[in-house]
């Protein structure tokens, strides 16, 4: 502690100068010594914030009045600078401006420490902390703006007035809310198209010859593709001086569980093998399957045949809900040698896909059945396929007929559409549930297809088979509970510190909560 | 499909005469090296073969010329595909830390299968092509070579019959191999206008203002609907097809129009008839009423496998392979002459090997002097091999022509 007087000034004017702006491209990792306390609270909570990012992510469209007040509150209860504050106020009892910047500062590069292991890790964290710093620019006063630029040295080539008014028609058919008298006193940027990508992928942006023309109004997508390379980067050279940082007891069981945090509950662990027979799929389908895989199983059943999308998203699911690779083999083969595929051909060409989902094959992965927010988000269905959300990727007439083949009354159905109006895709599906299980309120919120299905089947734990189905399950995730606690206890011991075995019980309380 | 010269049990016996003195190893080598600027960038390349059975051998790779000329004589691959270039050997992929052993480079590609249009086609269905639906090739193929032209920039496109039912483009421009997995989808994307699976009725909605990517392929659409949907495929005449069409325009419209259609049969009549009712809205309604020009797009608009082109390691298959279904080679399509393009002229690999037997009649002897002039000896025994089909010479074209800066190495 001798030099803890001179160490804290030094800290104090490298503080001044990182925190004097209210939004940064953490460019420099902070230097200053913590306690493991507030690295932990530190990470956590930026954790939170991030899960938050997501969450909100799915369930409204960005940028949207909600999205932004969601968001808001979130940052304000979890004590991160949540408005660009010019002065440094501080409420009675809260942190100032500049200790929630430190805080922002600090916990960001500590969840580099934990997100850089894995390219699954690192994606999942440089997209939390892109949308969060889009929402950040855009809620800084242009002039804040262009000094960030200035204090970052992001300097952009504004094209000259005379290609400007070359240009004029076709800047304005491609670019929102810009009139012909706009472009001209706006400054339009020439960049390549590949820093642009979020702007051409949705066309709101003029192309020409590999360049795009982004007007002053968009210039946060070049920022925000900056901040994304930047950060790849420095995720890439963080993982590789991590084995120092894991030689550190203190803090390796930390920041691995709080890369295990984002995942959520792991489906892929097979712990009802078998417990299904082929025979009962199909009352499954009707009781117990979300929306989605009964639409599956139905069109499976129907054509005798499913598109690569379609296997890989019901395939996953069955294999999640306890379907043993011999049973899949089956079952996929029963069906499809119906159609026109015969028995041969299937052997050769839809055999080793099933083997390879159950990790049998290739690179042997064994793959996770998807979640909502992957159904959803990526791989849309076309022509042909029935995969997809069928609250996201139906037309909601079509939506609304099949739920009145499933019996849904017509009040549900109206409860239902509005929420897929608002886009909450989730909460549609989960409304879905409560209709057709009779409850009310379900004291879950369901992010994933192979949930709906638990929590499906103990509700209906009364009927025979959906019983027994459930004591096995209950039994295997209090053994799995168990044997998790048993790992904890490990890492423990290893600490040996009363103050880390306080920090692993809050963290357990945590990941509960997610 | 009518290749009735072509018999598939005969496969086995042709191929080993396809690859040892018709395969164009030397220009196909070449495209590969790209001028040898940077090493290694044949040598890491994978090649996926597929073998009798549906048996797949992926990670092939080869260090010369000669050793790829000597694997696919001995192996006779029914197929051929092409994959990434890679940080180290495919073929030693197993002896590199994992992880080390990563995709970095590839040509961009796009895949579009007729099989994606079968709700839109109604002369044919699944594999089956005929020449009236073909025309959503070309449409196809203008719309995306203009676009990835004039709007990305690219400059080397090779468009590839794919032996079957579809056509690839590769797009060689080294900023087009170098691109990431992020920008690659970004640009298909851009370029997909079609939204939506079998539950979705209404593929394509417009918003005001209409990009200009939107307008420069309206107009390709424009010019060939009248006779590709209204005459060939005659989309206003069924009853059925009809109401396919007009469950894409509102509802207070679509009543208008089935009262109209009482008394009017003729198919561009009718057309005109949406068009007007599309026009009169948008000078009444606030809101952009484009439902003319979206019923054109669904029935018209290129339908792209974006995850063909998405993954940077995807395998596609490479031109001058054979379609083991039809015996048809995938060949190069000369965009000059593509609106004359014919998939049934396509030659089959046993018409070419007959074609080797037969004695060469004095003709061809001089056309052959005449490419002599041009290439060196290899080139022109290579040309003497598939007489009679220009595919080759397209493909030199597009190596001679295109990337100068090989010329020079």
């Amino acid at each position: 502690m001798l030099f803890s007087g001179r160490r804290k000034k030094f800290g104090t004017s490298i503080q001044t100068e990182l925190y004097v702006q209210p939004l940064q491209f953490y460019g420099q990792p902070p230097l200053e010594n913590i306690s493991l306390s507030e690295f932990e609270t530190f990470a956590v909570d930026r954790l939170k914030l991030l899960k938050t990012v997501e969450n909100l992510g799915v369930s409204y469209v960005k940028q949207s009045e909600q999205y932004s007040k969601k968001l808001d509150s979130e940052l304000k209860t979890l004590n991160f600078p949540y408005r660009s504050e010019v002065d440094d106020r501080k409420l009675p009892g809260g942190p100032s401006e500049s200790e929630k910047r430190r805080k922002d500062h600090i916990s960001h590069f500590i969840l580099r420490l934990a997100y850089c292991q894995t390219e699954d890790l690192r994606r999942w964290f440089i997209q939390q902390e892109v949308d969060l710093f889009r929402y950040r620019f855009n809620g800084l006063l242009s002039k804040q703006k262009l000094e960030f630029l200035h204090k970052n040295n992001l300097q952009y080539d504004a094209i000259s007035l005379k290609e400007k008014k070359e240009l004029k028609e076709k800047l304005v058919s491609s670019t929102y809310a810009i009139s012909g008298i706009t472009v001209e006193d706006q400054d339009f940027y020439k960049v390549p198209f590949q820093d642009a990508l979020d702007l051409v992928r949705t066309r709101k942006v003029y192309l020409k010859e590999g360049y795009a023309y982004i007007p002053h109004q968009d210039i946060v997508t070049i920022v925000l593709n900056d901040f994304r390379t930047r950060l790849s980067k420095a995720l890439a050279l963080t993982a590789r001086s991590l084995p120092a940082v894991h030689s550190d007891e203190r803090l390796q069981p930390l920041l691995n569980h709080l890369s295990h945090a984002y995942l959520g509950q792991d489906y892929s662990i097979q712990k009802n093998v078998g417990k299904i027979s082929l025979e009962q799929i199909d009352s499954l389908s009707g009781k117990s399957f979300p929306l989605c895989m009964r639409q599956l199983h139905q069109a499976l059943r129907e054509n005798h045949h499913l598109r690569h999308g379609g296997r890989m998203q019901y395939g996953l699911f069955l294999k999640g809900i306890g379907l043993s690779l011999e049973q899949a083999l089956q079952f996929w083969r029963s069906e499809f040698i119906r159609g026109k595929v015969d028995g041969d051909k299937f052997d050769k060409a839809y055999a080793y896909s099933i083997r390879h989902m159950f990790g049998k094959e290739g690179k042997r992965t064994d793959y996770t059945p998807y979640s909502c927010m992957k159904v959803i988000l990526s791989n849309p269905p076309s022509q042909g396929d029935y995969h997809g959300c069928p609250f996201r990727h139906s037309d909601p007439e079509l939506l609304k007929q099949k739920l009145q083949v499933f019996k849904v009354s017509p009040s549900g159905i109206v409860q239902i559409m509005e929420l897929v109006k608002g886009m909450h895709y989730q909460l549609a599906c989960q409304k879905y549930f409560e209709l057709t299980h009779n409850v009310e309120d379900t004291p879950f919120s369901l992010s994933h297809p192979n949930q709906y299905f638990s929590e499906s089947q103990k509700l209906l734990g009364g009927g025979g088979g959906g019983k027994e189905l459930k004591r096995e399950v209950d039994a295997s995730q209090r053994s799995q509970e168990n044997s998790s606690s048993r790992g904890f206890s490990a890492a423990q011991e290893a600490a040996d510190s009363e103050h880390e075995a306080e920090m692993t019980k809050d963290l357990n309380a945590f990941f509960e909560d997610v | 499909m009518p290749s009735s010269d072509y018999d598939s049990a005969c496969l086995p016996d042709l191929l080993p005469l396809y690859y040892r003195r018709l395969f164009p190893f030397y220009q196909y080598y070449r495209w590969l090296t790209y001028g040898g600027v940077q090493k290694n960038y044949f040598q890491n390349r994978e090649f996926c073969f597929t073998l009798k059975d549906d048996i797949y051998v992926r990670y092939q790779s080869f260090s010369t010329l000669n050793e790829l000329e000597k694997e696919m004589q001995k192996m006779n691959p029914y197929k051929i595909d092409i994959g990434a270039v890679y940080s180290h050997r495919p073929n030693q992929h197993n002896t590199v830390k994992s992880g080390s052993f990563q995709a970095l480079e590839k040509e961009l590609v796009f895949d579009i299968d007729m099989t994606d249009y079968d709700d839109v086609r109604s002369c044919c269905s699944a594999a089956d092509i005929c020449t009236k639906c073909w025309t959503l090739m070309t449409i196809a193929i203008r719309i995306l070579d203009r676009a990835l032209r004039e709007d990305f920039g690219f400059q080397h496109l090779l468009w590839v019959y794919s032996g079957r039912r579809g056509v690839h483009c590769w797009v060689c421009d080294e900023a087009a191999r170098k691109l990431s997995a992020a920008a690659r989808s970004a640009v298909a994307e851009y370029l997909s206008l079609i939204k939506g699976g079998e539950d979705t009725v209404k593929k394509v909605v417009l918003t005001d203002p209409i990009h200009p990517f939107i307008r420069e392929s309206l107009a390709v659409v424009e010019h060939f609907f009248p006779q590709y949907a209204l005459q060939d495929q005659d989309i206003l005449a069924r009853k059925e097809s009809v109401d396919k069409v007009l469950a894409l325009v509102p509802d207070d419209v679509k009543k208008e129009l089935q009262q109209d259609f009482q008394n009017e049969k003729k198919s561009d009549v009718r057309w005109k008839l949406i068009k007007d009712q599309a026009r009169k809205k948008q000078s009444t309604a606030k809101k952009g009423q484009h439902f003319d020009k979206e019923i054109m797009l669904q029935y018209c608009y290129p339908r792209l496998d974006v995850n063909v082109s998405k993954g940077v390691s995807h395998l596609l298959k490479s031109p001058f392979s054979v379609h083991p279904k039809t015996g048809r080679v995938s060949v190069p399509i000369d965009l000059r002459e593509l609106d004359s393009f014919d998939p049934f002229a396509v030659p089959t690999i046993s018409l070419i090997c007959e074609e080797l037997d037969r004695p060469k009649t004095g003709e061809e002897e001089e056309k052959v002097e005449d490419a002599t002039e041009k290439e060196d000896e290899r080139d022109a025994s290579e040309k003497r091999r598939i007489r009679g089909h220009n595919c080759e010479d397209i493909f030199a074209d597009h190596l001679i022509t295109k990337e100068p800066v090989w010329q020079s190495m």
